[in-house]
């Protein structure tokens, strides 16, 4: 689905941290991608997303080549990107309010897709049960919990219906219960194969436990990607599982210091 | 901080300024301070007259500036804002003529534009204009940078930026910059109107009472004039605490 190839990306008087840098991801899967601090992980999630483009090099999303935002990968950052002066469900809607505005052009919004309003709130309504931050509807995101503006932000990114959900930092200062949640509730988005999903994260524990397949990242620039195989992981019991510990250690163990 | 107002307070303030006014002129015994029971007459008498007219030319002057500047300042601030490198170019010339006090301006504005209303107006919005110029670039500027990337990601261009997120992110600021500006805005009209023209309180309070030692009628000009702000101040504060619901805790 995803296809990188060769790309090179540095910010500007900075050593690339990406240079020759490929990797494909298959439809469906769920990777972890994770490495200390200023590897380039989110930079990754941003060239992914089109916000970002690589100086050299392409990456092509089900083989178009991604030169801008595509209406049909969702991107949820760390700090969740709520407009402070909207309701939650304001919030939740701005995805397909910003499609409304633009219409079903094919570069701001899916060609195939012809929402109406009444549909479009159906929509968000449909997101906000499910993620139970229905009874949030109107409050404002700085009355909100971190955990409930991390859930406005997946309701936002999943009511534009994404094939692509890439998530950055999903988890980080969530008390235990909140994040134990969100994370199954992610695992349950992609159970069914359709949604493909990218964790960026630098929380080794997190990364075994919802990473298909894990992508370490290095300081001072990556050139090959280095991939572990964690095919156990998405299940929930699987982080009480002798395996799971195991991998932890081992990707301590090429991670080295710096996480 | 400012001074929270609402329908009890205006009426309590009336009220208490009212009284103090009263025994002044109690004290006072002369023509030259009328009592509020002398001018609060006179004033609703001749405000359905000549008083009415002046006030309406007044407002209207005011009421056009603010929407010139207005229309004029927030497309400008937000394109400061969302181009840093032309802002640093501009920012020098920004600095030097925010503090000008643009009232010095009255006779070259006459001078080019002519004496008529549309110079009065120009000047006022001029005051207001770079008042608002400057916060809606600052808010502008610093709206976070992740914020931008995360509605881009949502499909967002330039236009859908703009309406969604740089507009309501400011319009707060420029409601602000307007409550703080409108004070001077009235001053300024008051001096621009005491000649070239013969319609606005300024000309009526200085030319038509004050030079032919009308004081009571001069009086409910300055109440009409200080109602006018008053209306203003209250209408914008109405406003602003309507746009910044989401910053009640």
């Amino acid at each position: 689905m995803i296809d990188i190839q060769d790309i090179r990306f540095a910010y500007a008087n900075e050593p690339p941290i990406f240079d020759e840098f490929s990797w494909q991801i298959a439809r469906g899967d769920a990777w972890a991608v994770i490495g200390p601090s200023g590897c380039g992980k989110t930079s990754l999630l941003y060239l992914l997303a089109g916000l970002y483009l690589p100086q050299k090099g392409q990456i092509r999303i089900e083989n178009k080549p991604v030169t801008a935002p595509r209406p049909r990968s969702g991107l949820v950052l760390q700090d969740h990107g709520l407009l402070p002066w909207a309701s939650v469900y304001q919030n939740a809607r701005l995805g397909l309010t910003v499609r409304g505005f633009y219409g079903s052009d094919g570069r701001h919004a899916p060609i195939d897709e012809e929402l109406t309003m009444p549909e479009a709130d159906q929509r968000v309504q449909y997101w906000l049960q499910k993620l139970s931050i229905q009874h949030l509807r109107s409050q404002y995101p700085s009355h909100l919990s971190r955990g409930q503006r991390q859930r406005t932000a997946i309701a936002r990114t999943l009511a534009m219906q994404p094939d692509l959900l890439m998530l950055d930092e999903p988890f980080s200062a969530l008390d235990a219960p909140t994040r134990q949640d969100l994370q199954q509730l992610i695992l349950n988005l992609g159970a069914d194969g359709k949604l493909t999903i990218i964790i960026v994260t630098h929380d080794i524990e997190v990364a075994v436990s919802m990473g298909r397949r894990i992508l370490a990242l290095n300081l001072g620039g990556n050139r090959h990607a280095r991939i572990i195989e964690n095919d156990d992981a998405c299940q929930p019991e699987y982080r009480y599982q002798r395996q799971f510990r195991d991998q932890c250690d081992y990707l301590h163990t090429i991670l080295g210091d710096l996480i | 901080m400012r001074p929270q107002i609402n329908l009890r307070t205006a009426l309590l303030g009336i009220i208490m300024f009212t009284v103090i006014w009263q025994v002044l002129a109690w004290i006072v015994r002369q023509p030259i301070l009328p009592a509020p029971s002398v001018v609060i007459p006179i004033f609703f008498q001749s405000i359905f007259r000549d008083l009415g007219m002046h006030f309406l030319a007044s407002t209207a002057r005011v009421v056009a500036a603010i929407l010139i500047a207005v229309l004029g300042a927030v497309p400008i601030g937000l394109i400061l804002g969302q181009m840093p490198k032309l802002d640093r170019v501009m920012a020098p010339l920004i600095a030097i003529t925010y503090p000008i006090p643009k009232i010095v301006l009255l006779p070259v504005i006459y001078i080019f534009m002519g004496i008529s209303d549309i110079s009065k107006i120009f000047l006022i919005a001029l005051i207001i204009f770079f008042q608002i110029l400057v916060v809606v670039r600052d808010e502008a500027a610093n709206l976070h940078p992740e914020l931008i990337l995360s509605v881009r990601s949502l499909g967002a261009g330039r236009r859908a930026l703009f309406r969604y997120v740089y507009l309501p992110a400011s319009l707060p600021a420029v409601v602000t910059a307007l409550r703080l500006s409108v004070g001077t805005a009235i001053a300024v009209l008051f001096i621009a109107e005491q000649s070239l023209t013969s319609y606005g309180l300024g000309y009526y309070i200085v030319v038509e009472t004050y030079q032919v030692l009308q004081y009571s009628h001069m009086y409910a000009g300055i109440l009409a004039m200080s109602l006018l702000g008053l209306l203003l101040y209250f209408c914008i504060s109405s406003i602003e605490s309507h746009l910044c619901k989401y910053q009640k805790g």
